[in-house]
């Protein structure tokens, strides 16, 4: 089956006791896309995604995959197509690892040894050694079951995946390791994943599309993360997204544009009069490079190049992958204030101030402002 | 002591000792047939739990002379009337203990059986009832060892097992003390016994649980 589009119409949710959880909710999560749904607690995330594979009835309107509603298909049917992933795992404490991940292609009818053969695949998809196979989730660290989770749900090669905040019961560090690899995993994959969060971080680094939502189940805005950043539709949104909005729409910017000087670039075979030049010009500081132009260190104009003296580059950035956040971490790391920018194979390219930076960010925002009126 | 009598006696003692055995397994494996079912639909309905607690307390409490005698009257001089007594006493722990195993799967694994797609039965057979095998067993061995010492009342009707060595070959012989001590010492020995086997079955069926944390 192919990744499938799904279609949120009019849908809402009343709980028996009179709670609205879910208001009206019209959104559409794209086909190969990760939609992240986020918002303060009790704002209706949850019983949002539980109504997509049938965990909970909407009361009025309906939820549609490719088209159909998800209510013709038989629920149990229905949820073998669709991935799930919640907080605590949950895995099944009485079976091993590799059954775990084995469950449900063998609930489609897969044998048990062509299952387990996918599971052990599985496994290592999700960073896994095929050894952690035999064990017992309680066996298990909080970051493994997390990953055996994941695996699990992808063990059948559904189209679409639902992922109630699968990442938020670890440390912040397995966290940022699970997000990247899950990045990767998607890359290759390319499902239909709904997320679930409510860490606005996550959001932005995972998601295609956010859809925030405010208490009482409303849906206030559905934006890619750039756009959500640099234009919240109103004071909830922006309030939500916190105070570093600004610092953070830089992870959206692209630094090839940052003027780079080559002039500070220098090796052990520098002329002395070169470095004194430097200096005179304002200069303190000179970038010492090796034979192979990899960064060695900061170097004082007013000293001898040495390797010995060097102060270490503790961040680089590349122009032709990273942005703009990176670039001015990168400056703001260094002894010169000046970011160092390489190549793909580490070599330096040049060096650029914090100001040329800065120029470079107010470009890049006045053009993605003319890209959005243009579109 | 006695040892001649013990030695003249060997397969009378191995018979009341077969005896004993069956007398004691028998109701615990009917009081499971009847508690499984029972503290299944308890843990799906919970407002019939409280009804079927109180039911099976109070049968608990009925002196089991009380019901000997009743029973002797609907079935007679019959090993039925010593089982079904013994039977009825493992209600009160065994369906407690079910419904206890039923809560002890964690709200999640429920969630994540039936959001990949589980069945109510396919849930109840693959993972429910996997998960609350500790504690079913752990019902299982309380009411064996404490039927394995109950069962030497019937002794009063004439099938006690081992009980037999208390009234016929004991009290009746003049207080022959020999066939008493016999008797103690083998109930117990079974008591222990059993209770090894059941801890062992356990391990067996539950390879997935942490160990040493009292199980
Ligand atoms: N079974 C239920 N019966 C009644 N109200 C419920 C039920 N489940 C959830 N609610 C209510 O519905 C609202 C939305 O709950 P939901 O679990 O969808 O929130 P959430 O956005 O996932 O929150 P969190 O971030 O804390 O997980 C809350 O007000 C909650 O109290
Ligand atoms: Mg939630």
């Amino acid at each position: 089956m192919w990744p499938a589009m799904i279609t949120f119409e009019h849908v809402t949710k009343r709980y028996p006791d009179g709670t609205v959880a879910v208001e009206d909710l019209d959104l559409v999560c794209p086909t190969g896309q990760i939609t992240v749904f986020v918002g303060p607690s009790g704002c209706g995330k949850t019983t949002s995604l539980r109504m997509i594979n049938r965990l909970l009835e909407p009361t009025e309107g309906r939820i549609l995959v490719d088209g159909n509603d998800v209510r013709e298909r038989d629920a149990s049917v229905l949820r073998r197509d669709m991935g799930y992933v919640i907080q605590q795992a949950g895995l099944f404490p009485h079976r091993t690892v590799l059954d775990n991940v084995a469950t449900v292609p063998m609930l489609l009818g897969v044998s048990r040894k062509e299952a387990r053969r996918s599971a052990a695949e599985q496994l290592e998809r999700v960073g896994l050694v095929p050894e952690l196979g035999k064990r017992y989730p309680y066996q298990l660290s909080g970051g493994q079951q997390q990953r055996v989770g994941v695996a699990r749900a992808l063990a059948a090669d559904p189209p679409i995946m639902l992922m109630d905040e699968p990442f938020s019961a670890v440390d912040p560090v397995v966290r940022g390791d699970l997000q990247r690899e899950f990045l990767r995993l998607q890359d290759d994959i390319g499902k239909t994943i709904v997320f679930v969060t409510h860490d606005v971080d996550e959001a932005v680094k995972l998601g295609d599309q956010i859809a925030v939502f405010a208490t009482g189940g409303h849906l206030v805005q559905v934006d890619t993360p750039e756009r959500l950043l640099a234009a919240p539709a109103n004071e909830f949104v922006a309030d939500f997204l916190g105070g570093d909005r600004g610092i953070r729409r830089l992870t959206f910017l692209a630094s090839d544009r940052v003027g780079l000087d080559e002039s500070d670039v220098v090796d052990s075979t520098v002329a002395p009069g070169l470095l004194e030049a430097l200096g005179d010009a304002g200069r303190d500081w000179a970038l010492l490079v090796g034979a192979d132009r990899h960064a060695v260190g900061w170097v004082p104009t007013s000293g001898v190049p040495a390797a010995a003296a060097a102060r270490p580059v503790e961040r680089t950035f590349n122009p032709a992958a990273d942005s703009l956040r990176v670039a001015l971490d990168s400056a703001l790391l260094s002894p010169a204030g000046r970011a160092v920018a390489v190549d793909d194979d580490g070599r330096v390219l040049g060096t650029a101030a914090h100001a040329d930076i800065l120029r470079a960010v107010t470009d890049e925002v006045a053009r993605s402002q003319r890209v959005e009126a243009a579109s | 002591m006695n040892w001649e009598w013990v030695t003249g006696h060997l397969p009378l003692i191995g018979q009341l000792l077969g005896e004993h055995v069956f007398l004691s397994v028998l109701p615990v494996v009917i009081g499971l047939a009847v508690s499984l079912p029972l503290g299944i639909v308890c843990s799906r309905y919970p407002a019939l739990y409280g009804p079927v607690l109180l039911l099976t307390s109070v049968l608990y409490a009925v002196p089991s002379l009380a019901l000997f005698v009743f029973l002797l009257g609907v079935t007679g001089l019959h090993t039925t009337t010593v089982v079904i007594p013994l039977a009825l006493y493992t209600l009160s722990v065994l369906v407690r203990n079910v419904v206890d195993g039923m809560r002890s799967v964690p709200d999640a694994v429920r969630d994540a059986a039936v959001g990949m797609g589980f069945g109510p039965l396919r849930r109840l057979v693959q993972v429910e009832l996997p998960i609350a095998v500790p504690l079913i067993m752990a019902g299982t061995r309380v009411a064996t060892v404490s039927n394995i010492s109950m069962v030497s009342i019937g002794a009063l009707l004439g099938f006690g097992g081992l009980g037999q060595l208390f009234t016929t070959y004991g009290i009746q012989l003049n207080f022959f003390l020999t066939a008493i001590l016999t008797g103690v010492v083998l109930t117990v020995a079974l008591a222990v016994a059993a209770d090894t086997i059941i801890v062992g079955i356990q391990r067996l069926l539950t390879p997935w649980a942490p160990r040493g944390a009292g199980r």
